[in-house]
Order: C-alpha cells, then structure tokens, then sequence
C-alpha cells in the first residue's frame, strides 16, 4: 500500500478539464473535488455539489439582531427607564425600525464573516491550506481521493487523455503557504 | 455550452383569447366610466378611478422605457433577449400619455380634480375662499405651468421611449454596433432627464390633490412603485408568453434575475414609504400628520393592505432561490405586486379626492379592468409587429447562455 493520499490532475484549460470531468465521472470514478482559479459556469451541476447552506445561516443570523436589538430597546425603553417622548407610547415600533433593521445586517454580516472563516479554516495567523499552490494561479486542478479509487494507472491514464499537462502524487492532503 | 437552435425570426401573433378578452376588458371599462358618468353625484369617484388608472397606465409603459435604459447604461447582457417585451411597452407610452393627459386635462377643466389649489378666488385676497398657503404655491401650482409640466415631462419620455425602439429596429436590419452605441448614449440622457423629472412629475399629477401637504420622499416613493410594478408586468408578459409556447430561450435564469429585481425593488419601495413615515409619526407636525391622520380615519384596511401585499408577500414568497425561478410563484407574486401598487395608488389618490366618500364597486373594478384590457392589447399589438428577440444585439449570445 503507498501512502499516496490524493492524485491531481492539472489542466491548463477550462474546457480540457470539464473534459476530464467527464470522462472520470464516465468510469465511475470519485472525484474528490476541483480547484479552479476562476469561476467556471455550471461545474456545480456537473459535480453535483450541494446547495449552499449560506442562505439559511444568513436568515438566522439577521433574525437574532433582529430579536437581540428588539429585546434591548423593550428592556431600556419600557422596563428600566420609561421616558415620555411626545406622547408616544413607550414601545412605538416605528422609531425602533431603523436601528432594529440596522442591527439585523450587523449580525448578518459578522455572522456571515465568521461563517465563512470557519468553513475554511481561514481565520488570521494560520496558513491556508491548498492542494496545489497553481489552482489559485494559472491551472484547473482535479483532485482524486487515492485510498478509495485504486486504480491509480487508470486514472493517470484518464487524465492524460483529456489533456492534463501535469499528474502529481500528493502524501499529504494539503500543502500550504507556510 | 453554447450550443442552441432557437427561432430567433419568432414573431408573436396577436389573436384569439387573448385579444377576445382584452377587447372585453376595454368594453366593461368603458361600461364602467359611462356608468360613473351618468350620475352627477359619482363624477369625482370616477375622475378619481381614471386618474388612478391613467397614472399606472403611463408609469408602467415609462418605466418599460426606464428599464431599456438602465440595461443600455450597465451595458447587461443578461437581458438582451427580453428586451422586445418593455420595448413593446415604451412603444405604448405615447398613448399612455395622450389618456393621461386627457384626464388631467379634463379633472381640471371641470374642477373634478386638482380642485385643492384649482378653485375660484383660493389666490384672491379679497375673496372669502382665499388661501395664504396656495397662493404662495400659485408660481409652481397654477394651470398653464402645470399643464405644460404635464406635456414636456411626458413628451420628453415618450420621445425617447420611442427612439430607443426605433434604433433596436434599426439594428435587426442593419447589424454592427451603431445602434448599440446611439441607443448606448441617447440612454444616458434619458437617465439623467428621467432621474430629476419623475419626482416632480409624482409631484404634479398626485401630491398636488392635496396641495397643502408635502413631501419630499414622495417622488421617490412614486420612482419605487412605477419601477417595481414595471418589472413585475415585465415578468408577467415574459411568463404568460413562455406558457403560451414563445421565447423558448427565456430560462429560470432570467425570472430569477426579474425576481431579484421584484424582490429588491419592493424592500426598496418599503424603505421609502417608510422613511417618508417614519419622518411625520417622529415630528409629529399637525400639518404633515393630517396626510396619515385621513389615511388612517377612513382607510385602514386599504393602509395595511398596501404593506401586506407590496412589503410581505414579496420578501415572504420571493425570499427563496427556488421560487425566484419557478414560473408560477414568480406569476402570483407579481401578480399580488400589481394589485398591490394599486391597492397604493388608490391610498395617495381617493382621500385627497372623494376622502370619507370613497368606495370599492363596479367604477373601480370595472375602471381597473379596462386599464388592463387596454394595457394588453396596446403592448401586445406592439409586440406583435416585430420578431421576439433583437437578432443583432451584439449581448444576445451572452443572453441566450444565460446561467446563474
């Protein structure tokens, strides 16, 4: 058994390694994940990634500002320290609308910061980590879990045929800036 | 991708069901106002329906015209292929005009509308009628002036509501980039003009109904109900022609983005009508409060309608991906969109007319329905005289492989 963790596949064009796509999803083979240094149009389809949750932690996130600043403005306004403002009752909600609505994008946007800094580890003071320092540069890599596809030649071979310029052997799953 | 046979020479037909009913609709609306005129007691009732639905009328077409623009301005690609549906309503301005302009022009020749800065002796000081406030308006609020507000505004926007159809003609049967470019800068202008003038156009044909009371988010708040109602006929054109078997390259890419753009734009509509509360229940000034006090005396559901349907169904129903691109939900949204732009006309324009008098039976539905019925086959005619997609639009590749 080697200890080859993962084998990439580095394109040199987009459409050459939709290709490859292709042709190793027609040999039923996993592929781990790509890294490309641009967006590319409907890969997400093709690779059958999942929905991104975002969306959802975003609702959650505004709905706690939402709630946090409308709780504060109930406990300051009514209960510690009512104050008589131009015969308005002491909770009139439209005068807590703009900072409650302002709260609610506060808690959005940090949420969604963090969110985003845990999901991929990349908060300040550690290195990112990559699998191939070219995917964030000038090539389209494919990556493929080694342990579980065995046929390593095959692969190499699939690869090389859809016009990869480079197949690499990586040990470790990440290498990283450092 | 990039691959894709569409029948870019499609042209749409105008028969059948669809100009039946609309022809319908026109005959109930015409059975409406005559119904409203017959009786002395209703004449201001029905003035206020027809200025109403006038108003809508030539602010959905104008904001056809606003929405060719922006696209020419932010040069999109994603639209290039719709574009002949708000072009068909720009073309429709000019007609919208001439009938708006006509009940103003009538309303104030019989003193049925206006009648707040538009009566005998209100700028006389001898009179007993005299008005300190109005006369001080008089400068800005005085017939002539304002009739040729009415005129110049309009004229201007159908002149290049127009234009810009004309020069899209121009490049199905030329092609290069001349007409991209005229159509490109002739945008810009209309930009700028449409950006300053609208406000005050809002100003004129319905502020001015309750000539003491101002407010200068008002304009902006007309600016976010004409667009938004805009893109949600824009919407409704788009899928009922889909449904109907045209524009099979119209994809769920393209209602996401109108869907975006509804969204979006109601939450905007909201944050100005809210600001413009927010502002008069804060101060709390006997002379701007007097606005929300009528609406609040004598329209209360209407007033809390208008949130239901423009604020929460819009963000509650299009605030997932998944109903931005289905076709149906984007339908009943905009759909409840435009009753509810109605649902707001009808509260800036009855209380400053008929106020506590108002009523919701034949004379507005009817009126309604014949606005509609003359809105769809006035657009639809125009669609009808050339193909579907501008084949020449140097976008229309972009457009066509349209992804999200």
């Amino acid at each position: 058994m080697s200890n080859i963790k993962y084998i990439l596949g580095s394109f040199g064009d987009p459409d050459e390694m939709m290709h490859g796509i292709e042709k190793l999803q027609e040999n039923n083979i996993k592929i781990h994940d790509v890294y490309t240094p641009m967006p590319i149009h409907g890969i997400e389809a093709k690779l059958g990634v999942k929905r991104s949750r975002l969306d959802i932690a975003a609702f959650c996130f505004g709905i706690t500002g939402t709630m946090t600043m409308l709780s504060f403005v109930y406990y300051a306004a009514v209960l510690d320290w009512p104050v008589n403002i131009g015969g308005k009752p002491h909770f009139a909600l439209p005068d807590f609308i703009p900072i409650t609505f302002e709260l609610t994008i506060l808690f959005c946007a940090f949420g969604l910061v963090g969110s985003y800094y845990a999901s991929t580890h990349l908060f300040p003071g550690r290195a990112p980590r990559v699998m191939d320092l070219r995917a964030t540069d000038d090539r389209f890599i494919i990556a493929i879990d080694a342990k579980e596809n065995a046929e390593h030649s095959k692969i190499d071979g699939l690869l090389k045929e859809a016009g990869a310029l480079e197949i690499k052997y990586n040990e470790r799953k990440y290498i990283s800036y450092e | 991708m990039g691959t894709h046979n569409y029948n870019l020479t499609e042209q749409f037909e105008f028969t059948g069901k669809a100009k039946n009913l609309s022809i319908a609709a026109i005959v109930i609306g015409i059975a409406a106002i005559a119904y409203g005129f017959s009786d002395h007691e209703l004449h201001e009732r029905t003035f206020a329906n027809l200025l109403l639905m006038g108003y809508y009328f030539a602010c959905v077409c104008m904001s056809g015209a606003f929405f060719l623009a922006v696209q020419f301005v932010a040069q999109a690609g994603w639209s290039a292929s719709i574009l002949r549906v708000p072009q068909a309503m720009a073309k429709t301005l000019p007609i919208a005009s001439v009938i708006l302009i006509a009940i103003v022009g009538a309303g104030l020749y019989s003193h049925n509308l206006y009648h707040h800065w538009n009566a005998p002796g209100l700028t006389d000081p001898s009179s007993p009628e005299y008005d300190k406030i109005i006369e001080g308006k008089s400068p800005f609020l005085n017939v002539p002036f304002f009739m040729a507000r009415q005129l110049i505004f309009l004229g201007v926007y159908s002149f290049f509501a127009v234009l810009l159809s004309k020069l899209s003609a121009h490049e199905d049967l030329e092609g290069g980039l001349n007409s991209y470019r005229k159509s490109f800068k002739y945008s810009c202008v209309f930009l700028v003009i449409y950006g300053f003038t609208t406000p005050v156009f809002a100003f004129d044909t319905v502020m001015s109904l309750e000539a003491h009371w101002f407010s200068t988010m008002f304009g902006w708040y007309n600016f976010a109900a004409m667009w938004v109602s805009s893109l949600a006929t824009i919407a409704i054109i788009l899928i009922l022609l889909k449904k109907a078997g045209y524009m099979s390259w119209v994809n769920n890419s393209h209602l996401h983005n109108l869907g975006q753009f509804i969204f979006g734009f109601s939450i905007f509509w909201t944050y100005v009508w809210f600001a413009q509360f927010l502002l008069i229940y804060y101060a709390n000034m006997p002379e701007e409060t007097v606005y929300f006090y009528k609406r609040f005396e004598f329209y209360k559901f209407w007033f809390y309608l208008n949130l239901t349907l423009n604020f929460l169904a819009p963000v509650l129903l299009l605030m997932d991906r998944d109903n931005k691109r289905s076709e149906n939900t984007l339908l009943i949204v905009s759909i409840l969109v435009l009753i509810g732009h109605w649902v707001d006309y009808y509260q800036m324009i009855m209380p400053g007319t008929v106020a506590e008098h108002n009523g919701f039976g034949f004379i507005e539905i009817g009126t309604a329905v014949g606005f509609v019925g003359l809105f769809t086959f006035t657009v639809l005619t125009a669609l009808s005289k050339k193909p579907l997609v501008a084949k020449n639009h140097p976008f229309l590749q972009e457009s066509l492989n349209h992804h999200l």
